[in-house]
């Protein structure tokens, strides 16, 4: 534990020390350029002491960008529109709502599938063919044409989500309600039980470890939807037009604020996940250590 | 067609009755595209009744795939035939119900129009996939997964790397990559290297994980076997290690193969030349020329499926040993 602790710790430090020294390189060029086109002399000092106070830096250093978070998040009410926490939550709304919905429909395909041979033969290799469409691509697509319809808001970011958390759920679930033990199985059988009974009490409880497996990748995966169809909707706001606005007028301190605030939400989401399955799965005794 | 109406020539009993109605079925399903075909758009508004034969299509589509999944002996070939068939239904059924209620193609353009716009747009259609796909996708994907791999079998050595390494990686895969596309686009221009610069952030932490847990899933067993017959560490990476990794290295290849695509086009939105399938699709959106917009995400489909073929393909041939595809064996 602590050998691990030290590796993290010193790969962190070098990770930040080659952050300042590209910052210092990739800026310092940019600042030696524009003075050359001044027609201004320089030394390599003046460059470096100015470097790290560029405005509009092209990689700007790690205390830049932590000023702009605490500008952004502390400095600001969490009403104000320039408040990172305020877009944040619009993220995360239609986050959830596609999370949720898209499990639902998941679980809800996957029990079709396995309950009916007609279904998965016709529907299975469909399900798996759809995994190499880039349906993130044209998520901006799918908001537009749903605001012509007047259609707006959380819901179309909402169904991105939903599209993108459904498959994972639906391959992990098919395999998990099909784990169940032959031998249990001809056990319920021996009871006569029903094939409710033998869902219920056999099928759903090995699937409840594939289930929250993917329930990870599929919350990840609706962060990303959700992030992803913000881009064309402007003004509404969300991390994802925080990252197209800062693109656009080159506000780099303020995509990489919004990228951390994305990376943050989104580790804190899997993990509550995690947490979940670990309060849930406890009295199955046989949690596995993923 | 023969082979459809002798399905259960086995029962004789049955033989008739079954005949007749496969041949109703088919001639229902016929009876739909040949309404689809002839009609004047908007016909279901004038004739509502007729949204009767589209559901007796559905239906009989429905009973004619039972009957091929339950088929036995030499007519399982035909079971491949039925996930197109059921593609072929949901396209007709597309098709009237954009036809027959007059459904705005600015809404969602009829697959016929969608074709239209892929056949008229050819030329066009390739320079966006040369530019993104040719180009940017595979550069970027290439250096992406080797780089993946190099690393993770440096990591697969070294403890410190491997336990700096995995918390890290464990982090990327929680949090939306695609989101460093507009500094990326900032830093290596508009061209296709910015969009491959974030493919390579995008595929190196799948690759390197999966890698990693694939070297370090040797059987203890087979290392010591290697120990005792004294192989050198070359001789254990490449003819223990690697091959026990291999099934792994395909997962996030084929893994990868979809997120690059994503990674390019997603990329394209924050910037690029007037060309590449991002830049079209968000500039025919403005246009409100879905067919297009259609079109490019056939084209992206297409080229994403065929690179997830051919990865299984290449597995499968470099896998022929494997438990999970030897003959007799049942995938679950």
């Amino acid at each position: 534990m602590k050998q691990k602790l030290f590796s993290f710790v010193s790969l962190f430090t070098i990770v930040i020390a080659i952050w300042y020294l590209a910052a210092l390189i990739m800026n310092g060029n940019q600042l030696i350029n524009n003075l050359e086109r001044k027609g201004q002399t320089w030394t390599y000092q003046q460059v470096i002491s100015q470097a790290y106070e560029v405005k509009r830096p092209m990689l700007p250093a790690p205390h830049q960008v932590g000023q702009e978070l605490i500008k952004s998040i502390i400095d600001k009410p969490v009403t104000s529109k320039r408040s990172l926490i305020f877009h944040a939550q619009i993220t995360l709304n239609s986050t959830l709502l596609g999370f949720v919905f898209g499990s639902l429909l998941g679980i809800l395909i996957a029990v079709g599938i396995v309950n009916n041979k007609t279904l998965e033969s016709s529907l299975m290799p469909w399900v798996i063919a759809s995994q190499t469409i880039p349906i993130l691509a044209i998520a901006p697509m799918v908001v537009v044409v749903l605001g012509a319809i007047n259609i707006t808001g959380v819901i179309p970011k909402a169904i991105i989500s939903m599209y993108l958390s459904f498959f994972p759920v639906t391959i992990a679930m098919v395999k998990g309600l099909r784990s169940s033990d032959k031998l249990h199985e001809e056990l319920m059988h021996t009871y006569s039980a029903s094939a409710k009974d033998i869902f219920w009490k056999l099928r759903w409880y090995s699937a409840q470890p594939y289930l929250f497996a993917s329930l990870k990748v599929a919350i990840a995966a609706a962060l990303v939807g959700a992030i992803v169809a913000e881009l064309p909707t402007g003004a509404q706001g969300g991390l994802g037009a925080r990252l197209l606005s800062g693109s656009y007028y080159g506000q780099t301190e303020q995509i990489w604020a919004a990228l951390i605030v994305a990376a943050t939400l989104g580790s804190i989401l899997v993990w509550l996940v995690g947490l979940a399955e670990k309060v849930l799965l406890r009295r199955r005794g046989e949690l596995t250590h993923a | 067609m023969l082979n459809l109406l002798m399905l259960n020539s086995t029962k004789p009993n049955s033989f008739m009755s079954q005949s007749l109605k496969n041949t109703l079925y088919i001639a229902l399903i016929l009876s739909q595209v040949i309404i689809v075909a002839t009609s004047e758009i908007g016909f279901y508004k004038n004739l509502p009744l007729l949204i009767l034969v589209l559901i007796a299509a559905a239906f009989s589509m429905a009973m004619l795939l039972g009957q091929l999944t339950n088929l036995e002996g030499k007519y399982k070939s035909i079971k491949a035939l039925i996930p197109t068939l059921f593609a072929f239904m949901l396209l007709l059924t597309w098709e009237s119900v954009i036809k027959g209620y007059a459904v705005s193609p600015i809404l969602m353009p009829a697959p016929s129009n969608i074709f239209n716009a892929l056949i008229n747009n050819i030329p066009m259609l390739w320079a966006d996939f040369k530019q993104t796909y040719l180009k940017a996708v595979l550069a970027g994907y290439i250096i992406g997964c080797s780089s993946g791999f190099i690393v993770a079998q440096w990591a697969a050595r070294s403890q410190v790397l491997r336990d700096g390494l995995m918390p890290l990686g464990n982090f990327m895969s929680a949090i939306p990559i695609v989101g460093i596309a507009p500094i990326m686009v900032m830093w290596f221009g508009f061209d296709w290297q910015s969009k491959a610069a974030v493919i390579v952030v995008m595929t190196f932490f799948p690759m390197f994980i999966n890698t990693l847990t694939g070297l370090q899933s040797t059987d203890a067993l087979h290392k010591d076997l290697m120990h005792t017959y004294a192989a050198k560490k070359s001789q254990i990476f490449f003819k223990n290690q690697l091959p026990h990794a291999l099934p792994f290295i395909f997962n996030a290849l084929k893994l990868n193969s979809a997120l690059a695509l994503i990674g390019a086009i997603v990329a394209e939105f924050f910037g690029t030349p007037i060309v590449g399938m991002g830049f079209r699709i968000s500039t025919e959106v403005g246009r409100m020329n879905m067919d297009l917009v259609w079109a490019t995400i056939v084209v992206a489909a297409i080229a994403g499926s065929l690179s997830y073929g051919a990865l299984a393909l290449l597995e499968k041939s470099l896998l022929f040993w494997h438990p999970s595809y030897r003959e007799g064996n049942n995938s679950r």
